[in-house]
């Protein structure tokens, strides 16, 4: 490997760390982030990439370690502190006020004032357009920003970011929701701002992207830094090896067992998406007892949304679910937990735990009738019995049940979910993202665990974005775009490279329209 | 009270510090605190007879902020709550003098029994509005029960055209007698509404400990959306404290029209903030999740004790509200800090731990 070029350094993070309820998001870092250049940011979801920007941003504060700022060590208190010396951040969830004007957004909190006449909007509107026509938007500055597509609102945020006249510019997945051409002027611009000497922090799950307009990389794996480098040294091989690391994931053995008779079959389920088109496009899929389904998906393709469409949490949804032969007719959450559908949802912390109740009350929440006297007296003995056989079955280290959910580590909390869900009984497991977010050991549990469900029987869905996840752990992998399932793989005839083309089949279709 | 004791045992194990576990016993100190001081100052603070009418002040107050602390912890809040007693004694009284006009020449009258049962019916069911307006309208809490604030004062003030039902000791012909007991009678030399207290007290305790709906309610005020994913019914959930909150507050109507032998329908007005007050004092938090029924009767016992002492001391009333108030906001200071410190004790120690 050749040596990094030290390059003009004008920020550097100093063995910083981040500790939030339950997770460590970023471990002792390291990093230096040059003028005039691109630097590149690479992991997998929850490697601590967005947290060390936010940091920078200002948006958190380190709980341990300092920032540098050419050579100065500085403390931003919040994002104004951090603008005012020069440092902008478009997120990669949304910060507008959809019921304000493109002209007022981007001059959030340093309006143009005329004296005590108030706001100057023609001058406001005159300058935003200017920055706008930069990025070919074709966007009138005088807009309401919850009229634009969601393509269109990135763009703001991005030309609200060059409008603040950055020394350092950080871009958090900008081209998420960007079409091909769009992607294209926005690469024109970065160009001009580094020729500019500006500083910008680009984050991207697309390799290609990175390859192409990089010029320093960092790849993170489990809040730690895995690996720095000049772009034009490396090949996407090196970001794959450094992402995943050399330490092969311990995934479970399958262990062969015989399959069951269908367990599931879901038939046509669409899902109008609200800025039009559909986010689940009829999707029909059938999984058997004891077979483990993997959907493998970039972000934005619909697994989430299928997940809950066939949970019952989207009353608007349409088509059919059947479990075991038998059809649930009935589209809300309790009926469909009743008749065997669980769901562990993506985000743990929105959607999983409830965070002020204890380890305990997390794990029965979902079946306390089950645990009652009467119908109504919860039993103290069984509450307890069930809530032991749980920490014991799934190695929750829970140091005492009564604890704050929160006080455990992010894989714990994900195994509370989980037994959460396994508590209710169910003949099919939803699982999205089961291993997001969460440690090495913690993973290679979960992954235990799933396979040892289909082995009793269980029919298992699951999610994720990890190819080799995806890969190790499914009896048969079907490959979501767009809301479609593009192909449906045996794990025997699934190639990592077959997968990737099946995963930007539809997206590539939509963006020839578009 | 059960409930605040366990939640604090096992809390005290993980903390530690001296500061945390005294800022978890603030409302304990408060209550201490409120109760030697007046016992020095206030002349006759201790006697018997004046013990005795402070618990039924505080008893009334009582109901209302055990319904509000169900309806706090789902997110919410309640307040038709005043309203409410106002519009069920109205109800009670009319009943009691005037029974139901069946139009068709005879007039229905009820006993004592029949006209609590209508009269909690009534609370009841005003509840039930407030959570199918929340549920299945998506008015927020606040609005909807605003709303019905409004609404229930003026059925009260409608229902007599102002006017006060007097002499509600009822037609022995009728079999309409007996109502005082509920507000000035005594059992074991105590008050009827104390023992009706500690009877709701306890079922309400019990229901948040040891009931999946008790359980329920603080995982839709802790995350709703989490909640919902359980496969929780949510809407179920909501409609059920808002109308206990009913009941609490239809109680509160009945007793106060009992110890008055007269119903007046301004009776109850702004009772709702005191409710929040106890509430809150008693350690539930206006963002939903947290609470209990101990410490929300711990809370209106404070409450009450501050002004039955200060009124005794014969402090001003203006000065009375100055230091409510005063109480009130550093309750929740007290509370924020506390979260605080609990917070950082305990990422520190994670931080230390990798």
């Amino acid at each position: 490997m050749a040596e990094i070029d030290e390059g003009d350094i004008i920020l550097k993070l100093d063995d910083v760390t981040k500790v939030y309820s339950g997770i460590v998001a970023v471990k002792h870092a390291n990093l230096s982030l040059r003028r005039g250049a691109v630097n590149v940011l690479v992991g997998e979801n929850g490697a601590g990439k967005s947290t060390l920007m936010r940091m920078i941003a200002g948006v958190e504060k380190p709980s341990l370690g300092r920032i540098l700022l050419e050579g100065k060590e500085v403390e931003f208190n919040s994002p104004a502190d951090a603008q005012k010396h020069g440092i902008g951040m478009v997120f990669q969830e949304l910060n507008l006020f959809g019921n304000l004007s493109v002209a007022e957004n981007i001059f959030a909190t340093r309006e143009i004032i005329r004296g005590i006449r108030g706001i100057d909007h023609k001058a406001q509107v005159e300058k935003a357009n200017h920055f706008l026509d930069k990025l070919d938007a074709g966007i009138s500055a005088e807009t309401m920003v919850e009229d634009l597509p969601i393509g269109q609102q990135q763009l703001v945020e991005i030309a609200k970011a060059i409008s603040l006249d950055t020394r350092i510019l950080i871009l958090d997945e900008p081209t998420s929701a960007l079409s091909a051409a769009e992607v294209d002027i926005l690469f024109k611009v970065i160009g001009e701002l580094k020729a500019q000497g500006v500083a910008i922090v680009y984050i991207s799950h697309r390799l290609e992207e990175l390859m192409r307009i990089g010029d320093y990389i960092t790849v993170l794996r489990d809040g730690q830094i895995t690996g720095q480098a000049m772009v034009k040294d490396i090949d996407t091989k090196w970001i794959v090896r450094s992402m995943i690391g050399s330490d092969a994931k311990d995934f479970a053995k399958s262990v062969d067992h015989k399959l069951g008779a269908e367990a599931f079959r879901a038939e046509e389920i669409s899902l109008p998406r609200k800025t039009g088109g559909l986010a689940v496009d009829h999707l029909s899929i059938s999984v058997r007892a004891g077979e483990v389904l993997g959907i493998y998906g970039l972000m934005g393709a619909g697994r989430s949304e299928f997940f809950e469409c066939v949970i019952g949490q989207h009353p608007h949804s349409t088509g059919k679910v059947f479990v075991a032969g038998k059809e649930i007719v009935a589209r809300d959450t309790p009926t469909r937990i009743k008749r065997g559908l669980a769901l562990i949802p993506e985000d743990r912390q929105r959607e999983g735990l409830v965070q002020v109740l204890s380890i305990a009350a997390n794990l029965t929440l979902a079946s306390l009738e089950k645990l009652t006297r009467f119908g109504f007296h919860i039993r103290g003995d069984r509450e307890q019995g069930a809530i032991r056989d749980a920490i014991r079955d799934l190695s929750i280290k829970a140091p005492n049940p009564d604890f704050d959910v929160t006080s455990m580590s992010g894989g714990n909390q994900q195994k509370v979910v989980i037994g959460k869900a396994l508590m209710t009984n169910p003949k099919v497991l939803l699982m999205d993202e089961p291993s997001r977010g969460i440690d090495v050991g913690a993973k290679a549990d979960v992954f235990r665990t799933m396979r040892r469900l289909a082995g009793e029987g269980l029919a298992i869905l699951f999610s994720t974005s990890d190819l080799e996840e995806v890969m190790a752990l499914s009896d048969r992998i079907a490959v979501m775009s767009n809301g479609r399932i593009t192909k449906i793989f045996d794990r025997a005839e699934a190639t990592e490279e077959l997968i990737v083309q099946a995963a930007s089949e539809g997206h590539k279709s939509t963006r020839e329209i578009a | 009270m059960t409930t605040v004791t366990s939640t604090q045992n096992a809390r005290a194990g993980d903390g530690g510090s001296l500061l945390l576990t005294l800022m978890k016993l603030r409302t304990f100190i408060a209550l201490f605190a409120v109760i030697a001081f007046f016992s020095v100052f206030a002349p006759n603070f201790l006697s018997t007879a004046n013990l005795i009418l402070m618990s039924k002040h505080v008893a009334l107050n009582a109901f209302l902020a055990m319904g509000m602390t169900f309806v706090i912890i789902t997110g919410g809040i309640d307040l038709s709550v005043g309203s409410i007693v106002g519009l069920c004694g109205m109800v009670a009284g009319g009943l009691i003098l005037y029974g139901i006009d069946l139009q068709i020449g005879y007039t229905m009258y009820f006993n004592i029994f029949e006209v609590a049962a209508i009269t909690l019916l009534v609370g009841i069911a005003i509840g039930a509005v407030n959570g199918l307006l929340i549920t299945k309208l998506n008015v927020a809490p606040f609005i909807a029960t605003l709303g019905t604030l409004y609404v229930a004062r003026g059925l009260a003030l409608l229902s007599s055209g102002g006017q006060t039902f007097p002499n509600l000791q009822g037609n022995p012909d009728l079999g309409t007698t007996g109502f005082a007991f509920l507000g000035s009678g005594r059992i074991l030399g105590l008050p009827v509404s104390v023992w009706i207290l500690v009877i709701v007290a306890l079922a309400a305790a019990y229901i948040a400990k040891y009931t999946p709906i008790g359980r329920q309610i603080f995982a839709v005020g802790g995350n709703e959306r989490a909640a919902r994913m359980s496969g929780i019914k949510v809407d179920r959930v909501k409609m059920f404290v808002y109308m206990f909150s009913g009941f609490c507050a239809a109680i509160v109507g009945i007793v106060i029209s009992s110890e008055l032998m007269a119903s007046h329908p301004a009776t109850g007005n702004s009772f709702e903030l005191n409710a929040i007050a106890a509430a809150v004092l008693g350690g539930t938090s206006m963002s939903g999740g947290r609470g209990t029924i101990g410490g929300t009767i711990i809370g209106a016992f404070v409450i009450g004790i501050l002004s039955d002492g200060l009124v005794m001391m014969g402090v001003s009333s203006f000065w009375q509200m100055v230091i409510k108030g005063i109480v009130i906001i550093v309750a929740v200071v007290v509370d924020q800090a506390q979260r605080r410190l609990q917070q950082r004790v305990a990422l520190m120690q994670l931080a230390k731990k990798d």
